[in-house]
């Protein structure tokens, strides 16, 4: 089954909130996927120069204080800004701490992720105090793949990259087996994570977020909707035969988009706001443009008039 | 019995939602209804069997007024996958649009959608009518055996796939044709059925004459090896 939710601010006092919003969509998908939950927010830009990581460690007693004075401790996780491009700072923490896992890296992506009741995670990882410019979440029950941290949802696909997902795979074991030729490392037997590789791999080849998703329709056997995390925003799709549910709602304040209404209702003004079922194979996506504090613009790449 | 005709307030926001499908069902419920912040929970107003009214402010999720009898459902809002689920009477009216495989299997009564209904809209339908003002998704009337489905904008791709005896009525295009399902001529008794049907249904503005009937070219019955291509 598993439940996704993704929120975009539109206004500073949402952004506020961004936390507290999506921890009250994710708890009404908890029970869509009781097994594990995450999310991914976007917030506070690292320095020019500089690169944002998340990690996981599974030893409750780890010592994040070595990654230094600044390393911001959630539960299991940890944030930290590091000097460096993101390639050099990966291998660098990867080199000097083996031990805890890199969940994320860029300059405003921070992903958290654990086993258990999502409700439990959103109060856990204090969701409540997190502001942020937008943010994605997803409740898993897990199909292909074990019940693990690193199986939950949302998975890196890239510096300030991540994807959700809902449905499951067919040919993924084929698929990792090509882009592992390719290059593209996995630390799962998840279906999910080789969706996440194969945008990876498809951006890194220099296609679009858009073409990327586009080419997905034409590699990825299976069913899915598609949520997927950029550092300006969030993009939808959902298989040609679109088995799985998802709704997509914006007012003046917010865009939102979640497997089911009862996750929107729950948002200010979700009343009043325009809800819409995503058409299968099409990709809507939201970003913002130019200076982001003057103007907060959100824009439908594509839409339908469904 | 003043008491008993007056409507019936149910806020879903206080009331759990079996307690009011519960006092839906009660042999001697109210015949008239009105349900507050439904805010996408499933099952609203599921499995009624009375010549009862109710009306829903806001939008529902999955299966609202699944299985209805004799009951008006009228849904102000949105509603969400499986409206009215093998309705066997009855009137369901959504004033948004409808989820995925809005009518499913339904055996009589009216299903009326004012904005678009999503994919699968009427799958092996049963003799119910369903009117959608708007369009209408991918794979609609998939195997449907029985009643009609109009629809008053587009329908999407592979549309009647399978079809059996149920008769399609579109006044936009056609994305594509599913197996075994063709277009047909338009007779007066279709126009008058139509006719009949965007009245009861309340949809003003659009002409019988301006629909195009589909329905089964009936080569998929039996198997017949010089159609194995197309099962």
């Amino acid at each position: 089954m598993c439940g996704i939710v993704g929120l975009f601010a539109k206004r500073p006092d949402v952004e506020e909130r961004l936390g507290a919003l999506l921890g009250d969509m994710l708890g009404q998908m908890a029970d869509r996927g009781p097994d594990s939950a995450g999310l991914a927010v976007y917030r506070d830009p690292a320095p020019a120069g500089s690169t944002k990581l998340s990690l996981h460690s599974e030893d409750p007693g780890e010592d994040w204080s070595v990654l230094g004075a600044g390393v911001a401790v959630h539960a299991s996780h940890a944030v930290v800004v590091l000097d460096g491009e993101a390639d050099d700072v990966v291998a660098r923490v990867r080199g000097e701490f083996p031990h805890p896992r890199v969940m994320s890296a860029g300059t405003r992506i921070e992903i958290f992720k654990e086993i258990g009741d999502p409700r439990r995670f959103v109060e856990r990882f204090d969701l409540a105090s997190m502001a942020g410019s937008h943010g994605l979440a997803h409740t898993r029950m897990a199909t292909e793949s074990k019940v693990t941290t690193e199986g939950a949802h949302p998975f890196s696909t890239g510096l300030d990259l991540c994807l959700v997902h809902n449905g499951s795979l067919s040919n993924h074991n084929r698929l990792r087996r090509m882009l592992r030729r390719e290059g593209v490392a996995f630390q799962t037997e998840n279906d999910t994570e080789v969706a996440a590789g194969y945008l990876e791999w498809r951006l890194r080849e220099g296609d679009t977020l858009q073409a990327a998703l586009e080419a997905c329709l034409v590699d990825l056997d299976g069913f899915y909707t598609f949520a997927v995390g950029t550092a300006d925003g969030f993009a939808v799709l959902r298989d040609p035969i679109a088995c799985k549910p998802a709704v997509m709602a914006e007012s003046d304040d917010w865009v939102a988009m979640a497997s089911e209404y009862r996750a929107i209702a729950v948002l200010p003004g979700a009343d009043a706001a325009e809800v819409w079922e995503p058409a299968p194979a099409q990709v809507y996506s939201w970003e913002r443009r130019g200076d982001r504090e003057a103007s907060p613009v959100a824009r439908p790449l594509a839409e339908t008039g469904a | 019995m003043a008491v008993a005709d007056a409507i019936q307030s149910v806020d879903l926001a206080e009331t759990s939602l079996r307690e009011l499908n519960r006092r839906l069902h009660a042999a001697d419920a109210a015949p008239q209804w009105r349900v507050a912040h439904p805010d996408g929970a499933h099952a609203v107003a599921v499995g009624i069997d009375a010549e009862i009214e109710v009306d829903v402010d806001g939008h529902v999720g999955y299966y609202c007024a699944g299985m209805n009898k004799r009951a008006t459902v009228r849904v102000h809002g949105n509603a969400g996958v499986g409206l009215a689920e093998n309705i066997m009477s009855g009137t369901v009216v959504v004033d948004g649009y409808a989820g995925q495989s809005c009518a499913a299997t339904g055996r009589g009564g009216l299903v009326v959608v004012r904005g678009d209904a999503s994919a699968r809209c009427g799958i092996s339908m049963k003799g119910v009518d369903v009117v959608v003002q708007g369009s209408v998704g991918h794979m609609s009337a998939f195997m449907a055996q029985k009643g009609c489905l109009v629809v008053c904008g587009d329908a999407g791709e592979a549309l009647g796939d399978s079809i059996y005896e149920t008769r399609v009525y579109v006044r936009g295009a056609a994305h594509s044709l599913g197996a075994d399902c063709v277009e047909k001529e338009l007779r007066d008794e279709h126009v008058a059925e139509l006719r009949a049907l965007l009245d009861r249904a309340g949809v003003a503005g659009a002409e019988p004459a301006e629909f195009r009937r589909y329905g089964s070219a009936r080569k998929l019955y039996t198997f017949d090896v010089d159609n194995a291509g197309a099962y």
